[in-house]
């Protein structure tokens, strides 16, 4: 299995991640070398075999659904990017935003 | 009494006890060990005021006489674990500056059984690595050096600040997090004990995700005893994490007092026997079956056909899940945030900026094997095979009750060797991995020093969970090594 550049570039595009262009050929390389080696895996019968869905044997309970926390709007906010803002400033857990610079025209 | 810094988790609680000391002398006895090994940068963050404030709290319950296990414990904490008011970047650029608003539930559990922090350690970026070099923050130097060779040696990872903290003596026991090795494998490099619990022993809330249906918290100390203390404090069912297991915790430190392995069965895996271990390190292993035999155990050959596949699978499940999980990072509602002339470019500068090259090459193969027509070629056929080793270590525990294995295929290696092939430094984590893949509890406990005077260690694998017979056989092998070697200085 061999990536080229220009599959690091659509597979970055796709991962939203800036990847200089002088790094794709590199990167290709690279990434090449490592699907090689996983190619071994196909030396694997696997065609009756069910894909394993959690390591754990333990049954998972379900929880009540129900309220167990709250009250704490201020500290829900306090990493907003564009700052916290309140409905009522003078009850902080009355609730308020959470915001963010503007992401749309 | 020996120096506080010396005590073992074990001494220092019946020290405290004794009144010997107090948490506040034993906190400020251990930062200054903080300060004078700072050189090695195992920590990301120190909070002496934090640590200060917390000894004098846990003083104030001893009086009480509501001490807990870990009462006045000093630890230390992987910058993996969210803690609240303190800065928390899991190694990356992209979260620097986070401060956390809440607390995970692995360190809200030491924290209620008395312990305090005294800093947040160094790690690879996000969990990803096996050197510590891949943190924005600078690599961690392993307190251990070669003979009569001055080179800076890695302390292994991702938790390589965790364990050089407890190998240099500046904490009795910290906390790790082992997705593929990374508790056991910088274990190993500095010659101390570190175990990661089977899936769902300790809970994942609050630690950041890097690949979540392998992700497990664990701890590191000095001996096996302090290691059983830390994990019976860290676990439990917690209803925040859907994958934690919703059972009692057994009395894990009785376990560990408890090296009587007399009729145990020991499985020696014929598939762990691989070319690249180095000579010393299979002459270690079969030294280590001599240990258990004398002890009293009985060794028993068993098969894992499937384990040179575990590593190849384990690099499409784990950067599969981590290209998901950190997906999150967009740069819109916190951490790093690069400008774009539209939204996208503002997702790409950010990303593109905020993560380091490991982080960044695993995102890309995470996000190749998902895309639209490769789920079934990389992802589906990972978690067949993972299912096809899970099976083969089941039916190797129907004739034993642990495996031993070494625990890395060679000691410590230093900056900048075998960090230019990607492939050969997973190679780092090929006995850890098919553990990690099943789910199962695996420990790594000290052994002996190689020729260059570097520690080796020797991991245990147990059946899911079950860490007292795990912590059994760990405290046998530590008994009949009696490793005390200390790194030159520390």
């Amino acid at each position: 299995m061999s990536l080229d550049k220009e599959t690091v570039a659509r597979i970055a595009r796709l991962a939203r991640l800036k990847v200089p262009e002088e790094e794709l050929a590199p990167l290709a390389g690279e990434l090449s070398g490592i699907f090689a080696w996983i190619e071994q895996l196909n030396e694997v019968d696997t065609s009756n075999v069910e894909p394993m869905s959690s390591v754990s044997d333990v049954t998972l309970p379900m929880r009540a659904d129900k309220v167990t926390d709250g009250g704490i709007a201020a500290k829900v906010l306090a990493n907003a990017p564009g700052g916290a803002v309140f409905i009522d400033p003078s009850d902080k857990n009355a609730g308020g935003f959470f915001t963010v610079p503007k992401v749309v025209e | 009494m020996a120096a506080l810094t010396d005590l073992t988790i074990a001494q220092l609680t019946s020290a405290l006890a004794d009144k010997e000391a107090s948490a506040v002398e034993v906190a400020d006895a251990h930062l200054a060990k903080l300060d004078e090994h700072r050189a090695l940068n195992a920590f990301i963050t120190e909070t002496p005021d934090k640590a200060r404030d917390m000894a004098k709290a846990s003083d104030a319950r001893r009086a009480k006489g509501e001490a807990g296990l870990l009462e006045g414990v000093p630890l230390a904490i992987k910058d993996l674990f969210c803690t609240e008011g303190v800065q928390t970047t899991a190694a990356s650029k992209i979260l620097e500056g986070f401060v956390p608003q809440y607390e995970s539930t692995v360190t809200a559990n030491l924290w209620k059984s008395g312990a305090v922090m005294v800093g947040k350690t160094n790690l690879d970026e996000f969990a990803m690595g096996s050197s510590n070099m891949t943190s924005h923050f600078g690599g961690v130097e392993n307190p251990w050096k070669r003979k009569g060779d001055n080179r800076k040696l890695v302390p292994g990872g991702s938790s390589g600040g965790s364990a050089a903290a407890v190998a240099a003596y500046m904490v009795p026991g910290s906390t790790g997090t082992d997705t593929g090795g990374s508790i056991r494998q910088p274990a190993a490099f500095c010659g101390i004990v570190g175990l990661k619990p089977t899936y769902g022993r300790c809970s994942r809330w609050g630690v950041v995700a890097f690949a979540s249906s392998l992700d497990q918290p664990g701890p590191f100390a000095r001996t096996v005893e302090d290691t059983a203390l830390l994990l019976q404090a860290m676990s439990g069912h917690d209803p925040k994490d859907s994958t934690s297991a919703p059972l009692p915790v057994p009395d894990f430190a009785a376990a560990a007092r408890n090296p009587d392995i007399r009729g145990m069965k020991v499985g020696i895996p014929r598939e762990y026997r691989v070319d690249g271990t180095s000579e010393e390190i299979v002459a270690l292993w079969s030294k280590g079956m001599d240990m258990l035999k004398s002890a009293g155990a009985e060794p028993v050959e068993v098969s894992l056909p499937h384990t040179k596949y575990a590593l190849p699978a384990y690099y499409i499940v784990a950067p599969a899940e981590c290209s998901s999980n950190l997906a999150r990072y967009d740069g819109v509602r916190f951490g790093l945030r690069v400008p774009g002339k539209d939204l996208t470019e503002l997702y790409e500068n950010t990303r593109g900026a905020g993560f380091g090259k490991e982080t960044r090459r695993r995102i890309l193969i995470g996000t190749y094997v998902l895309s639209a027509g490769y789920y079934d070629a990389y992802y589906k056929k990972a978690q067949q095979i993972r299912a096809l080793i899970a099976r083969d270590f089941k039916q190797a525990f129907e004739k034993c009750d642990v495996l031993l294995t070494p625990t890395a295929p060679t000691a410590a290696f230093a900056a900048g060797e075998q960090m230019d092939d990607p492939v050969a430094m997973y190679l780092n984590d090929m006995f850890t991995i098919p553990a990690s893949m099943a789910g199962l509890p695996g420990i790594s406990v000290p052994v002996s020093l190689d020729k260059d005077g570097l520690p080796l260690g020797l991991q245990l694998i147990g059946r899911s969970f079950d860490e007292e017979t795990l912590l059994r056989a760990a405290a046998a092998l530590e008994k009949a090594a009696s490793f005390s070697a200390r790194a030159a200085g520390y």
